[in-house]
């Protein structure tokens, strides 16, 4: 496992918010997204994609690039965000999303988006499209990893588990889950829409190792990421707690902000409060 | 006859075509000893997936594997496939155009024994409604082993509709197959018969009789439901202004209003559709004979030709 620099944590942290201001941007502009889950995986993604996954955005298409699949991908805009950061697209590319015949799409699609390794939207297929992605990998002797971002409300469809029980089967150690663990779903506190818990157990008796961590601790996430690496008989769930709608006072914890859009006031008080001064 | 159900004539060429192509692999859903892809498993064991009682799993695993640059063939259960696994064919393989291959058995009522929740009655209809996809329904076991290796190279999503039985053999040697292009099996200027899947073998048998009577029946193969040959559809309307489709499906949404779609805004012309009411199918004692009790008898065929060929002849009357 390697060192990782306070200086590159500081980075990651940067590039974090960058991406919820990034994300709140493009959700003002075109007045629809899903703020509240884009906030709370805005370390982990910047942990992912400036720094943990083999990426060359120069070469998108790269076969031994790691993959990754945002299971959750009504999170569109803190992966588009992360990808123009990352220099699949430019920042100028953002303010496309949702245009008719824009490369960015409402949900992200594969077809569309360089750097989208595989189209979601309706919740629920990234561990078992992971697993077959890990799968082939193995057959082709490839050593490329599969990475997928889950939402902790799609662990309420049974194809999370059905894929869950299979990546077990056959030992998909090169499939590593991150769920993104806020709490809140549409409707209300996933607690309260339809309990979880105990969600640590559910995921080690389907035979997965689990690393619990802080979702907003970088270190814990480049952790976490690397700890996975090391496990070789199995996948692993790195269950991250965080906070919908995290960095934006009025939006944390609050099912609201899950996909309401944000009026002007609004977005200036979200920025100020990330430290981003509103040019537009 | 070849004395093959369609179901094993499949199985032996997928592990037949498998031997020179390492990119094919193979995935179940705990029908393998009936899907007969058992035969892929047991010669190629590292390319086989067992995927346990998970349809919409089985699927989305398959795009995972397509994804990755294999040629997956998801094997299960019609019934299963196109109802239970129906978001993951369209937001996985046909939205996402990943190149998976959706194998569905014991379709129509082929799986006579188990009756309607069995049966799949349906998926043709909700198959084809999907863009990106290809649907391929052959008419008999020479034929569905022919369709292997060509759906192994078209490059994008295909689902392959296979009966458990052994259907009426329409095939003597491998048909010449082009994905879209129907087949003419006998001339005829009177009516046209359009059919697919074992009621290919008897819509032949219903051109025989029908000759019998006088009556001279084109019949034609139409083994892609989509894209479908609006080519040979419009020519045998203009040629024959008469047409019957036949099809093991319900009535709603297969081959019959496939070929309506195409006739109403080209060459309308009287159409009668035999297929499955739009009701549950039952239990029977073997295929043909529950085949007959649902009116997809020869006689249905012959009668509907009947039918057909006298609404053109009272409209070129009126006219």
């Amino acid at each position: 496992m390697t060192y990782h620099t306070e200086a590159l944590i500081i980075e990651l942290e940067a590039l974090a918010r960058q991406l919820r201001v990034e994300s709140l941007r493009m959700i003002y502009r075109r007045q629809a997204g899903h703020p509240g889950g884009s906030l709370s995986a805005a370390e982990i993604m910047a942990g992912l994609f400036f720094h943990h996954l083999r990426l060359d955005p120069q070469n998108p298409d790269w076969p031994e690039r790691d993959r990754f699949i945002l299971s959750k991908g009504h999170a569109s805009a803190v992966l588009y965000a992360a990808l123009a950061l990352g220099g699949f697209l430019t920042l100028d590319d953002l303010k496309s999303w949702g245009d008719l015949d824009c490369r960015l799409q409402g949900h992200p699609d594969r077809l569309k988006t360089p750097g989208v390794d595989m189209s979601t939207g309706l919740l629920g297929h990234g561990i078992a499209v992971g697993a077959g992605l890990a799968l082939a990998a193995r057959l082709q002797k490839l050593n490329y990893r599969v990475y997928t971002l889950l939402g902790d409300g799609e662990c309420q469809a049974g194809i999370v588990w059905e894929g869950a029980m299979l990546a077990a089967k056959y030992h998909l150690n090169g499939l590593t889950a991150i769920l993104d663990y806020n709490d809140v779903q549409l409707d209300g506190p996933v607690h309260e829409i339809l309990p979880l818990e105990p969600l640590i157990g559910k995921w080690r008796s389907f035979n997965w190792h689990v690393i619990e961590i802080n979702g907003h601790d970088l270190r814990q996430i480049l952790e976490s990421l690397d700890l996975a690496q090391e496990i070789h008989d199995r996948p692993t769930l790195i269950l991250a707690h965080t906070t919908k709608g995290k960095g934006v006072s009025f939006m944390e914890n609050n099912a609201h902000w899950h996909g309401a859009v944000i009026d002007s006031l609004q977005y200036k008080r979200a920025l100020a409060e990330l430290g981003q001064e509103v040019t537009e | 006859m070849t004395g093959m159900s369609m179901r094993e004539a499949y199985g032996q060429a997928l592990a037949d075509y498998g031997e020179q192509h390492p990119l094919i692999v193979t995935l179940d859903a705990d029908t393998a000893s009936s899907t007969f892809s058992n035969f892929f498993a047991r010669r190629f064991p590292d390319r086989f997936f067992n995927i346990g009682i998970a349809e919409p799993c089985l699927v989305d695993v398959a795009a995972g594997l397509a994804l990755g640059g294999l040629v997956p063939f998801a094997n299960v259960f019609a019934s299963l496939l196109s109802l239970r696994a129906l978001e993951q064919i369209r937001t996985c393989v046909c939205y996402a155009q990943t190149n998976v291959k959706l194998v569905g058995h014991y379709a129509g009522v082929s799986d006579y024994k188990d009756g309607p929740t069995h049966h799949s009655i349906t998926d043709i209809a909700t198959l084809r409604a999907l863009p990106q996809m290809v649907v391929i329904v052959p008419a008999d076991s020479i034929e569905a082993a022919a369709w292997v290796p060509l759906i192994a190279e078209y490059a994008g999503p295909v689902y392959l509709r296979i009966s458990r039985a052994e259907t009426l053999s329409v095939h003597s040697l491998p048909p010449v197959l082009q994905i879209g292009k129907g087949i003419q099996l006998r001339p005829g200027n009177d009516v046209t018969l359009v059919s697919c899947g074992a009621m290919v073998g008897r819509s032949l048998l219903a051109a025989q009789a029908l000759q019998n009577a006088g009556i001279e029946a084109r019949v034609i193969e139409m083994h892609t439901l989509k894209p479908l040959d609006a080519e040979i559809l419009v020519k045998a309307a203009e040629e024959t202004g008469a047409l019957v489709t036949a099809e093991e499906h319900s009535i709603i949404g297969g081959l019959g209003s496939s070929v309506a779609e195409v006739l109403s805004g080209n060459c309308p012309v009287p159409l009668e559709r035999v297929g499955i009411a739009d009701t549950f199918a039952r239990t029977g004692p073997d295929p043909e004979t529950l085949m007959d009790a649902l009116g997809l008898g020869v006689n249905d065929i012959f009668l509907a030709a009947q039918r057909a060929a006298a609404r053109k002849l009272k409209s070129r009357r009126i006219a």
